[in-house]
């Protein structure tokens, strides 16, 4: 018993992708744009998380004293139309951004791994109605079930992500379905059936991580897609409320209005959207190459 | 008798009205078409079940009314005059109105208008058959019956006198349709098709998209119209809207634009632009809903509205959004609203509003809820109502409360409000078109199935309906201080926001059009003329 | 290949059957009715029997089941009744705004095919190299920006450029004329929202276009192409690029597909009268029959999209069997 388990560990080992020190020094060395995406990334993420530390005023305190006032040394990026700080607004954005495109995209892809493998392991029946779900859900516009999910559960972040991470999951199912089937004909899975091992120990540790790479990239692109997807989804004024600081909202209703005599207003809080999914793609582009340089994916 | 305190009243309140007046000496010239923008849509075109302005601005210039507001005169709240009527009078009870009706009249396929056109409406804005809407229905509840003596007079019967009839009666929603269509047609077929006797004639409605009407060369008002015809654009984003102004896709909005739009219209154009702005018969309203605790305590709502700095506010909040004037529960500047003096006596009005708040933090602390954390349910809307919430939301933080905001599509907000019934603080509109005090504030009792907040308050009911049936306007006014001290004040079972203010900055070209107290009125655009 | 093609045909109908459950669900989930808005909404006091009158009319008494019967043998029939909001029949509704929507989409695919195949074929064969890098960064630029802010900046450019040139500010004609009528007026209109959702289609069909390149250059008959000492555009032009499109062709159609009825926020920014839009208004105006009639069309352009590439890839690529 105990030698057949360490074959298989053994076998995992042979298959498994290679370790993360050699991932990040290929990806220095062999991808440059992606060593830039990755730092673009790192930067968006401190400031998510030292956003109280790095912004110079509270966000959401209203200073009609200051209303629209242009870029100058007291505010970096001017004040929107309540006179709040837009440097500020955008460090604290990215807390919003970055939360919901994480929990977006490790949701998304996680569940979308599960549904994968599963639907490859059991395949038959199972298989046919999860695919069946799939395809109803690809089919399905997007944008309208995000919207009619926000409608529904209420404001916030909570419904946004969820709103968001419904339409990534067959998408990410799909690939690593396909994935799976490849690996499912591998023979140790045969043999760790064989052994009586349970179906959620086959999937965990002998079919989910050698999809890891399908995993990886599809996890990568929902990065950006979720950003983007969130700032949409406020400047429908369907998103995250007022006055949490959100990039999408900050491109809204006066933003937009004033933009001619306030162009700070409209034109910071679009770059930041930009910068932030361009780091992301950058470095999953990368991340592609380097994990699976024939894996297609959008 | 009562036409002579109207025509009264109508003297001072458009002295005490404040618009920026087009030059009235210029000779109108012919000819032209006039484009504007509208920020919505059009649901149907039968102005009897619609309530919104995006029906009104492209659709009411296809017919007439029978009464309607002195379009010389649109910002008086009390000055009506006749459309397809010649005369109209009430009797000296106040019970029996009598409308002589036009002879020159047709409809836009040739069918001449008489008085059984005028009662054939009205019996359907009245008394609807089953399963018709008439969405105005209630204002007519005096109305017991309307007769036509003979084919050029129309006589309506009130049950009892009452001084909120005329005014119902110039509503721009109420369009005068032919007997012949609603008998030969039913009563739906106004939805879909259009045969008014307004001063243009319906020719185009993409759905979505636009309106287009042409001049109607046989209008029954001498010489008008004076525009070939206009084409009413939907543009439901407000930046379009302006960039249509700026860039001439549009000479004209009718609905309004916050201050700092002006401002840079005005910076970009010059005197290409000319502005007309006043009071706007709309106000914004938080309502706390007295089932859910805390706010079942009246001490907690009054520390929400001492929290409120009106005064400040108003400077600051008229220059980005729809909003400006300090006023009580009647349309500033009419004869019936509270002045100043009377005014900051209430609590919420005071000028000085650290006292105010000291204050509010005290009753916070009474109640046992000074950290207090609530959900402000707003309509998801800029303008005014989400602008309006995140400065509430600012207000309340300085006296320690956090809020957070949940502004949702208008159908969520409506069936939270209406059905629901589950929101702890919301806001809410007033809005109205023809200014119409007493009928307006009816919104303000517990039992107005428009009043949201949940309470029952037997001694406004009572003052309310003494109001509606006085006759004398120095009483109702001292009834409405009553009304107001115990609505904002002792029981603040509302707390006020800010009146709305209309500004319509518009092409100079666009001549003739004068602005009203509410964007649903004076729009048959049967006067407006382009200087091109 | 027959059989292939009955049972991909026969697949569609548990989809659209999936998603005709799924939004009558979610719209009967939507707090709030249509009544409520369209007589409420205005804040009017109105009583509660005009609101049973419209929820009458519109049938919003009826049973679910039979609510969902009326919607699914409407569809099965292809009679989808009337919108609810504005009592005019769905096909029209959507029919009148559908020749812009198409006219976008076919101008946006254009751009994107027109800009994008040279420069994804061009990524590839010159990968690793600046020529490589910069269409790279333009490529993720494009897919990074929002549209609707690209929008935004595009009429804020335009204004302010046409003012300071001409003195007085340009701006893109707001309603929709047909080409047909007056190709000037409808050009000047749709050029700018076609440049701006081309710059991201083009993004993406870069990105699909230099991965699928890079693919086919490595594959065994490409390397023996070249060994024979062909040309190495001829094998580019020939051999590569055919079998490359096929990925290409998919993601062209399947985003073609998208932007019938999915530029909701795009048409928002340029004030088009589209199919998105439309969509977007029908959700938050609770307007059952045109939301449910729209998103059948949708699913079922999107079905029949994929159906075509799958069988268009079977036919063009021989490699290929379906069992």
């Amino acid at each position: 018993m105990a030698v057949n388990e360490t074959y298989i560990e053994v076998q995992d080992e042979l298959i498994a992708p290679p370790g993360w020190r050699a991932v990040t020094a290929a990806l220095i060395r062999r991808q440059p744009l992606g060593a830039v995406g990755a730092l673009m990334v790192l930067i968006m993420v401190a400031a998510a998380l030292f956003a109280d530390q790095i912004a110079m005023y509270d966000p959401e305190i209203n200073d009609f004293a200051a209303m629209l006032e242009g870029p100058s040394t007291a505010h970096l990026f001017g004040t929107d139309e309540f006179g709040r700080d837009i440097y500020s607004r955008i460090v604290h954005g990215a807390r919003t951004a970055m939360t919901v495109g994480f929990s977006a995209a490790i949701l998304g892809s996680t569940i979308g791994l599960f549904v994968g493998v599963s639907s490859a392991y059991f395949g038959g029946w199972v298989d046919n109605i999860m695919q069946r779900i799939v395809d109803v859900l690809m089919a399905f516009p997007a944008i309208i079930l995000a919207l009619t999910v926000v409608i529904i559960l209420g404001r916030g972040v909570g419904p946004v992500i969820i709103a968001i991470t419904i339409p990534m999951i067959p998408n990410c199912a799909r690939v690593v379905r396909s994935s799976a089937l490849a690996i499912r004909e591998i023979p140790y899975v045969d043999a760790a059936r064989a052994m009586g091992f349970g179906h959620l120990r086959i999937i965990l540790r002998h079919i989910s991580p050698n999809i890891m790479a399908p995993y990886l990239i599809m996890l990568t692109n929902f990065l950006g897609a979720a950003i983007l997807a969130e700032a949409s989804l406020s400047y429908l004024g369907l998103g995250v409320q007022e006055p949490t600081p959100a990039w999408g909202l900050m491109l809204k209703s006066g933003a937009e209005e004033y933009a001619e005599s306030a162009p700070w207003a409209v034109i910071f809080p679009g770059l930041a959207i930009s910068v932030a999914v361009f780091g992301f793609n950058l470095f999953g582009d990368a991340l592609r190459d380097v994990l699976d340089p024939k894996l297609r994916s959008r | 008798m009562k036409l002579k305190t109207l025509k009264l009243l109508a003297g001072t309140a458009a002295a005490l009205f404040m618009t920026a007046n087009v030059a009235t000496a210029e000779t109108p010239k012919r000819g032209g078409i006039l484009n504007f923008v509208v920020g919505s849509k059009i649901p149907s075109m039968d102005g009897h079940m619609e309530g919104t302005f995006g029906m009104i601005h492209p659709i009411r210039p296809f017919y007439s009314t029978l009464i309607r507001v002195n379009p010389q005169n649109p910002s008086s709240t009390t000055d009506f005059v006749c459309d397809v009527c010649s005369t109209f009078s009430s009797s000296d009870d106040g019970k029996t109105h009598t409308f002589n009706i036009r002879k020159d009249i047709k409809f836009h396929d040739g069918t001449p208008l008489t008085a059984a056109d005028v009662k054939a409406t009205y019996d359907k804005l009245v008394f609807p058959p089953k399963g018709i809407l008439s969405l105005r229905k209630k204002f007519f509840s005096m109305v017991d019956t309307i007769t036509t003596p003979d084919s050029y007079t129309l006589v309506m019967k009130l049950k009892y006198p009452s001084p909120t009839f005329i005014p119902s009666v110039a509503m721009p929603f109420n369009f005068i349709y032919s007997k012949k269509d609603l008998d030969t047609h039913g009563y739906t077929w106004h939805q879909k098709n259009v045969n008014g006797s307004g001063a243009f004639v319906f020719v185009e409605h993409k759905p979505g998209a636009f309106v287009t009407g042409k001049r109607y060369d046989g209008y029954h008002h001498e010489g008008k119209p004076y525009l070939d015809g206009y084409k009413a654009i939907s543009a439901p984003k407000m930046a379009v809207r302006l960039q249509a102004i700026r860039g001439d896709r549009a000479g004209i909005e009718f609905r309004g634009f916050p201050p700092k739009a002006r401002d840079d219209l005005i910076k970009a154009l010059g005197d290409k632009i000319t502005v007309q702005e006043g009071d706007w018969n709309c106000s914004l309203l938080v309502t706390p809903n007295h089932k859910v605790k805390p706010f079942d305590d009246a001490r907690v709502r009054r520390a929400l509205s001492l929290a409120i700095d009106r005064w400040g506010g108003s400077k600051a909040l008229s220059k980005i959004a729809i909003v400006k004037t300090v006023g009580g529960v009647v349309f500033p500047s009419h004869p019936l609203a509270a002045t100043k003096d009377e005014l900051t006596k209430i609590p919420g009005f005071w000028t000085d509003i650290k006292k105010s708040r000291a204050e509010a933090k005290r009753l916070l602390k009474e109640a046992g809820h000074s950290n207090l954390t609530f959900t402000l349910l707003n309509r998801a809307v800029d303008q005014p109502y989400r602008i309006l919430g995140t400065w509430l939301i600012d207000q309340w933080r300085q006296i320690g409360l956090k809020v957070k905001q949940n502004a949702v599509p208008t159908g969520p907000w409506v069936n939270s409000l209406r059905k629901k019934k589950d929101y702890q603080v919301a806001i809410d509109a007033n809005c109205q078109s023809i200014v119409n005090p007493i009928v307006d504030v009816s919104k303000y009792l517990g039992s107005a199935s428009n009043n949201y907040a949940q309470y029952t308050d037997e001694a406004m009911e009572t003052m309310h309906e003494t109001m509606s049936r006085s006759g004398d306007p120095a009483e109702q006014r001292k009834i409405m201080r009553k009304f107001e001290t115990r609505l904002y004040g002792e029981e603040t079972h509302i707390i006020p926001t800010l009146w709305w203010y209309k500004i319509n900055p518009h092409r100079s070209y666009v001549k003739g059009w004068k602005i009203a107290p509410s964007h649903y009125l004076n729009q048959h655009l049967d006067q407006v003329w382009l200087d091109k | 290949m027959y059989k292939y093609t009955i049972k991909r045909i026969l697949l569609m109908i548990p989809t659209l059957i999936g998603a005709g459950v799924l939004i009558f669900v979610l719209m009967r989930l939507i707090p709030g009715d249509i009544c409520e808005i369209r007589l409420g909404g205005t804040g009017l006091a109105v009583d509660k029997d005009q609101i049973e009158i419209c929820r009458e009319n519109l049938g919003l008494n009826d049973s679910m089941p039979k609510q969902f019967f009326d919607f699914a043998v409407g569809v099965a029939t292809l009679n989808f009744g009337d919108s609810m909001w504005t009592g005019r029949p769905v096909t029209e509704e959507i029919a009148v705004r559908f020749e812009l929507t198409l006219q976008i989409a076919i101008m946006g695919t254009l751009a994107a095919v027109i800009i994008a195949l040279p420069f994804g074929v061009i990524s590839a064969i010159k990968q690793n190299t600046w020529i490589d890098y910069c269409i790279r960064l333009f490529s993720i630029a494009g897919i990074a920006t929002p549209s609707f802010w690209l929008g935004i900046m595009v009429i804020l450019g335009l204004l302010i450029a046409t003012q300071h040139l001409f003195g007085e500010p340009w701006m893109m004609p707001i309603t929709f004329t047909s080409i047909f009528a007056d190709p000037v007026a409808n050009l000047s209109q749709t050029i700018w929202p076609a440049v701006t959702i081309g710059y991201r289609y083009a993004a993406v069909v870069v990105r699909m276009t230099r991965s699928a390149m890079l693919e086919v250059l490595r594959e065994d008959y490409v390397r023996t192409a070249r060994a024979k000492g062909l040309f190495e555009k001829v094998i580019v032009n020939q051999h590569a690029l055919k079998n490359a499109l096929l990925p290409v062709i998919t993601l062209i159609g399947i985003e073609f597909a998208f932007l019938i009825g999915g530029l909701v926020v795009t048409e928002q920014v340029f004030n088009l009268n589209g199919l998105g839009k439309l969509f977007v208004d029908a959700v938050l105006q609770h307007d059952f029959t045109l939301t449910q009639s729209m998103v059948m069309m949708v699913v079922a352009v999107f079905v029949l999209v994929n159906l075509l590439v799958d069988l268009l890839y079977a036919w063009v690529d021989p490699r290929i069997h379906y069992s």
